[in-house]
């Protein structure tokens, strides 16, 4: 029956292999990452098993800082976007005939799955000189003459947002389609303005779904690793570069597993700190 | 809010959203080797030199070799996986669901810097399995999600009358189970397909320099020499993912696979 404990061995059989696969290849590689963050570093790109923390010491750097912070930055500034943006436009969706929702999604399911290069690519062909924006504002006699609008930070900006914008939709589309509409409707009866009952009892009903969502995609954004190289500046590079910078081009594998553990540690308690402020924040609101 | 504000919100983000798309195409009809829109001139030989030209066309071919072989590694993964979790809620079996939808959470950087540790230490650093298996595993949140959604929706007393009437569990799977999840099959399969196609991150890191998919192949002629056959091949991609994600549209329930409840309703 369903719902029964497993009894015996054959029972069990199902799971031995994904339990395999997982354990094989993603707890096993966890492991080495971990061990390898501890481990020595020969010079010429080579490292012997060993325990020092001098990789975890060594990410004491301005550099490391630096990048680390406007990763967080970044990614938070854009998740706000985001989430500011999508919120209104998943209300919407969500409203629409099911025919009309099912156009969307799939438009925005197409636009998710391109891959950070091309979304790279396509920004930086549209803000280009030669096939940009910036050339029907010329012909619309707006400027005078063609300009390049990337690299640069507003660059970066608009790229990270419309890789997660897609994203942001479908974190959000759940929990708005499943608001009952019974409640703006009373609220509109009662005689709040549709914009007043937006703000005070759509947002505020959702108000940990926009946490929760806010945090996904902050999460989602923190892992953008082409388009800093594609539309941002040096300056504009992310932790993902720095990590793959030093396991690729200085094949210093222990530094760089010390980066990525480091790296997750800080977006993990990040995402725990903002879940716990979300919380404390319901429970005061009502 | 007022009808014609929301008409123009939409508006704005369906400009937004196609902007990039649309200079793309233009610039792939280009008639010279050139990045211009409006395009200079029409053709299509950026397309014809997809399929033609050795340097993308061995690309297409890896990333479809490994999209096709990693989606379906996934598969076999998340299939019993969730039977399981179905048929009997134990935490060890939750908590390897757990681990399965990890890989998704995580920044990418994260799981691909394990597994190129992971690759480099058992000697398969550069080889096209590395890749094949590394995204099978990445990627497995996807089937893992969309099959155990259609286990959710299996009536138990179907399944408990089945039983009753002297069906063993090789009989109930193969009669009712399969049957029922098999929409759920095609669509996980599917968005792990399409990600895989599109992943860049973990496949350079595994065997960036040897296996060439045709993300790392794009992003090379981003460094290395621009030409218009990057635009057609975005082309195809967005064309290819459309036209998945609207056969599932078309053929499956969308609304709920993205986790909206009573679709009947709307």
């Amino acid at each position: 029956m369903i719902g029964d404990k497993p009894k015996g061995v054959r029972a069990h059989s199902p799971l031995a292999y994904p339990a395999l696969m997982l354990g094989i290849f993603f707890i096993i590689p966890f492991g080495i990452m971990v061990a390898v963050s501890f481990f020595h570093r020969e010079p010429g790109g080579f490292y012997i098993p060993g325990f020092e923390v001098t990789n975890y010491q060594n990410l004491y750097t301005a550099l490391f800082g630096r990048t680390l912070m406007f990763s967080l930055f970044i990614a938070g500034l854009s998740a706000a976007v985001c989430v500011s943006i999508g919120f209104p436009f998943t209300y919407f969706i969500t409203r629409m005939r099911r025919q009309a929702q099912v156009v969307w999604l799939v438009f925005l399911m197409s636009v998710l799955s391109l891959s950070e290069v091309i979304v790279g690519f396509a920004w930086s062909l549209l803000l280009s000189r030669t096939a940009g924006l910036s050339n029907i504002l010329v012909w619309l006699e707006l400027m005078d003459k063609p300009a390049a609008w990337y690299p640069g930070f507003t660059a970066l900006l608009f790229g990270i947002c419309y890789l997660a914008f897609p994203y942001t939709v479908l974190v959000l589309y759940p929990p708005l389609s499943r608001l009952d509409p019974a409640l703006p409707e009373a609220a509109q009866t009662l005689g709040a303005s549709p914009l007043r009952t937006f703000f005070t009892v759509i947002v505020g009903s959702l108000r940990n779904a926009i946490v929760a969502s806010f945090v996904m995609v902050f999460v989602f954004t923190l892992g953008v690793y082409l388009l800093p190289q594609i539309l941002g500046r040096p300056r504009h590079w992310t932790l993902s570069v720095l990590i793959t910078d030093q396991a690729i081009y200085q094949t210093n594998m222990p530094m760089a597993a010390s980066m990525a553990i480091f790296f997750m540690i800080v977006s993990l308690l990040l995402v725990a700190l903002t879940m716990v402020v979300g919380k404390g924040k319901t429970l005061k609101g009502g | 809010m007022g009808k014609t504000l929301r008409i123009f919100f939409l508006g704005i983000i369906l400009f937004l959203l196609c902007g990039p798309l649309v200079v793309v195409s233009g610039v792939s009809l280009n008639a010279k080797k050139r990045l211009f829109f409006p395009p200079d001139g029409v053709s299509l030989r950026w397309y014809q030199e997809l399929l033609t030209e050795k340097s993308w066309l061995i690309p297409v071919q890896n990333s479809l070799t490994v999209a096709t072989t990693s989606s379906l590694i996934a598969l076999s993964i998340a299939l019993p996986l969730a039977y399981f979790l179905w048929r009997y809620r134990v935490f060890y079996a939750r908590a390897l669901f757990t681990l399965g939808i990890s890989p998704f959470i995580l920044p990418p950087v994260i799981t691909a810097l394990g597994f190129l540790s992971f690759w480099v230490t058992i000697g398969f650093y550069g080889k096209m399995i590395a890749t094949m298996i590394s995204h099978a595993i990445f990627f497995v949140t996807l089937p893992l999600v969309t099959i155990s959604l259609g286990f959710e929706s299996i009536d138990h007393e179907i399944v408990e009358a089945a039983e009753t009437m002297g069906a063993d569990s090789g009989t109930v799977f193969k009669t009712i189970i399969f049957p029922m999840i098999r929409p759920y099959m095609i669509s996980g399969y599917a968005f792990a397909f399409v990600l895989s196609l599109n992943e860049y991150i973990v496949a350079y890191m595994v065997a960036g320099f040897t296996v060439e998919t045709l993300p790392i192949k794009i992003f090379n002629s981003l460094r290395y020499g621009y030409t218009p056959v990057m635009a057609s091949v975005t082309v195809v991609f967005v064309l290819l993912a459309a036209l998945i994600f609207g056969l599932i549209g078309r053929f499956g329930d969308l609304p709920k696979l993205l986790g909206a409840m009573n679709p009947e309703e709307k």
